[in-house]
């Protein structure tokens, strides 16, 4: 029979141990992050100490000589994004406004619950969709009405030149505009709930429109929200791959055309990495993936720590 | 005058309203556009045989027997590894640590792990453990897995353990329970449903996970249980025989989709059922 004084001993040592187990994979969690960069950094020392800055600027990219640049890549990354966000922007923001100011309150929950599922479906699947489905459907009956009638148009000729591919940068971007909606839509509705009553009704009051109330009340308000809610869109849009990498076409040049096949970074690295031979070939994947976990880090950070801003003016 | 602006506010409104509805209309069209494909394509190339058979080389018969075993493993592997470290750095953040500074920027790291490239992932685990070992294993894709599943049950620990009334703490330590005792039998217990609900969105989430498995685990064509070697997973054999040009392999491929997105929707399902029925009661 232990004492008294045993047993206490005993469950101060476990009280201890507990606390400090819980306390160290606290910390873990910020050294997985270190480790992540610092690992990337290492794999990809190799490929910058041989090409340097010139693996930014130069769009070359030849398995055979093992000469790489990043800069196709980074180029689609950035289009394809660019066209997500300007769709699934406004679209978003509609929705949003539509859940919170115009839908009848019994539809809410339902259509609320439908889009957080389609942000659900894991991208594997919009992929595969996208290459059976999206791409045909486009290039038999979206992309020649594009190209016939931007045909003439000066700038915009170019934009939407060359044969109807069906894949390429506009339908990965219109993929990852699917993609992106939900999380945009979901974010935004919960900062638009989150207006003040009164300040709604007191526009209301004073004779606005819905959509006057929307623009001039709502929206302002909630802009930081709304900001941090795109970006968040975007860093899913940045790095987002299975999806891409199935409709992009994997080719390794700068298209004016975005009807032509280019590729991104993450889709570049899904496609070439198993087959990769050579250290040179591998390390410059790597620093692909250090290009893109820069690009997402600074994009994530920033949208959390306007949504931090947010949370913390409706705790106050 | 003064009834052409207001017809005008009024034609504005009304065009606004209509385009939010119509946008409405258009984000709700995708899912079911989507799903109404995958069903259309994937039930088409359900059996029994895709639940027994291997996977066939091109223009044979077969299933996905070894690929939905091989997730499975993985999975389970992952969620068994990630959701200890989640709950006890949660355990942290919401008990001993609430108001300390490291708390407010593992969050924050957190936060942005919750949202960084899956493929990342891949890379890191290819780093550290696949290219040190000298080949592909099952355990390194359950690993990358692992540091997936990681951010969103610490996530949802958190949340769920500040959720908990302090008087609940405060009764316990009162009668003289070691704080490590209070928050094992009484935070936890009181937080338990959160918790299981984060577990099952961390499973969900990684079900679909294709990029961190393509380099680590990479994808084997036959039967393996073998930990050390390399084992097909649904995403990874969904990604090779969608590519591929072969007929019945793309219908293999939309068959393993549907799979995918029927579990994944079950558990988004299940863990909204395991949060509401705690609310109610």
């Amino acid at each position: 029979m232990p004492s008294r004084a045993q047993v206490l001993v005993r469950m101060r040592l476990a009280d201890k141990t507990f606390q400090y187990l819980t306390h160290a994979t606290a910390l873990g969690v910020l050294a997985l992050l270190g480790c992540i960069i610092v690992a990337l950094i290492i794999g990809s020392l190799p490929a910058l100490r041989t090409f340097g800055f010139e693996f930014l600027v130069s769009q070359r990219w030849n398995p055979v000589t093992e000469r790489f640049g990043a800069l196709a890549p980074i180029y689609g990354t950035v289009v394809t994004s660019l066209i997500a966000m300007a769709i699934a922007v406004p679209i978003g923001l509609l929705v949003a406004m539509f859940l919170t100011e115009l839908c009848p309150l019994w539809l809410r929950r339902p259509i609320g619950i439908a889009v957080e599922l389609l942000a659900g479906i894991p991208s594997i699947i919009y992929g595969i969709w996208g290459l059976f489905v999206f791409a045909p459907f486009l290039q038999v009956h979206v992309q020649p009405l594009l190209i016939d009638t931007f045909g003439e148009v000066p700038v915009l000729s170019s934009l939407f030149a060359g044969p109807p591919y069906g894949i390429g940068t506009l339908t990965a971007g219109l993929i990852l505009a699917i993609m992106v909606l939900p999380f945009i839509t979901s974010i935004s509705r919960d900062v638009f709930e989150a207006v003040p009553a009164v300040l709604k009704e007191s526009a209301y009051g004073l004779g606005c429109t819905t959509w006057e109330v929307f623009r001039s009340v709502v929206l302002p308000y909630a802009r930081v929200g709304v900001i941090g809610g795109v970006m968040l869109g975007l860093g899913r849009a940045l790095g987002e791959t299975m999806a891409v990498t199935f409709v992009i076409g994997n080719a390794h040049k700068i298209a004016p055309s975005i009807l032509a096949p280019g590729t991104t970074i993450s889709a570049t690295i899904a496609n070439e990495f198993t087959e990769a031979v050579g250290d040179l070939y591998t390390s410059s994947l790597i620093a692909l993936g250090l290009i893109l976990f820069a690009i997402t880090l600074v994009v994530l950070a920033l949208a959390r720590y306007l949504l931090l801003r947010v949370e913390r003016r409706l705790g106050a | 005058m003064r009834t052409a602006l207001y017809a005008r506010r009024r034609r504005r409104n009304a065009i606004a309203m209509s385009l939010s509805l119509v946008a409405t209309l258009i984000g709700l069209g995708w899912l079911v556009l989507i799903l109404g494909a995958l069903l259309w394509q994937g039930v088409n190339g359900l059996s029994l045989q895709v639940f027994t058979e291997m996977t066939p080389p091109p223009g044979a018969d077969g299933g996905l027997l070894n690929p939905i075993f091989g997730s499975l493993i993985m999975t389970g592997l992952a969620v068994a590894i990630g959701t200890p470290v989640g709950i006890l750095a949660g355990t942290y953040m919401a008990e001993y640590g609430r108001y300390a500074r490291t708390t407010t920027i593992v969050r924050f790291i957190n936060d942005i792990l919750l949202s960084a490239p899956s493929i990342i992932v891949g890379l890191f685990i290819y780093e550290v453990v696949v290219a040190p070992m000298g080949h592909f294993s099952a355990f390194a894709g359950a690993l990358a897995l692992a540091v997936i599943v990681v951010p969103v049950v610490i996530r949802t620990t958190e949340d769920m353990l500040l959720l908990v009334p302090n008087a609940l703490r405060e009764a316990a330590a009162a009668l003289g329970m070691p704080r490590a005792y209070v928050i094992r039998h009484v935070a936890y217990r009181a937080a338990k449903a959160g918790i299981v609900t984060g577990v099952l969105l961390a499973i969900a989430r990684i079900s679909g996970e294709t990029a961190p498995l393509l380099f680590t685990a990479l994808n084997n064509q036959f039967w393996s249980s073998n930990l050390n070697a390399p084992m097909a997973s649904l995403p990874a054999v969904i990604f090779q025989f969608a590519l591929s040009p072969y007929a019945d392999w793309q219908k293999l491929a939309w068959t393993g989709a549907l799979i995918i997105t029927l579990a994944v929707l079950t558990l988004s399902i299940a863990a909204r059922v395991v949060t509401g029925s705690r609310r109610q009661s």
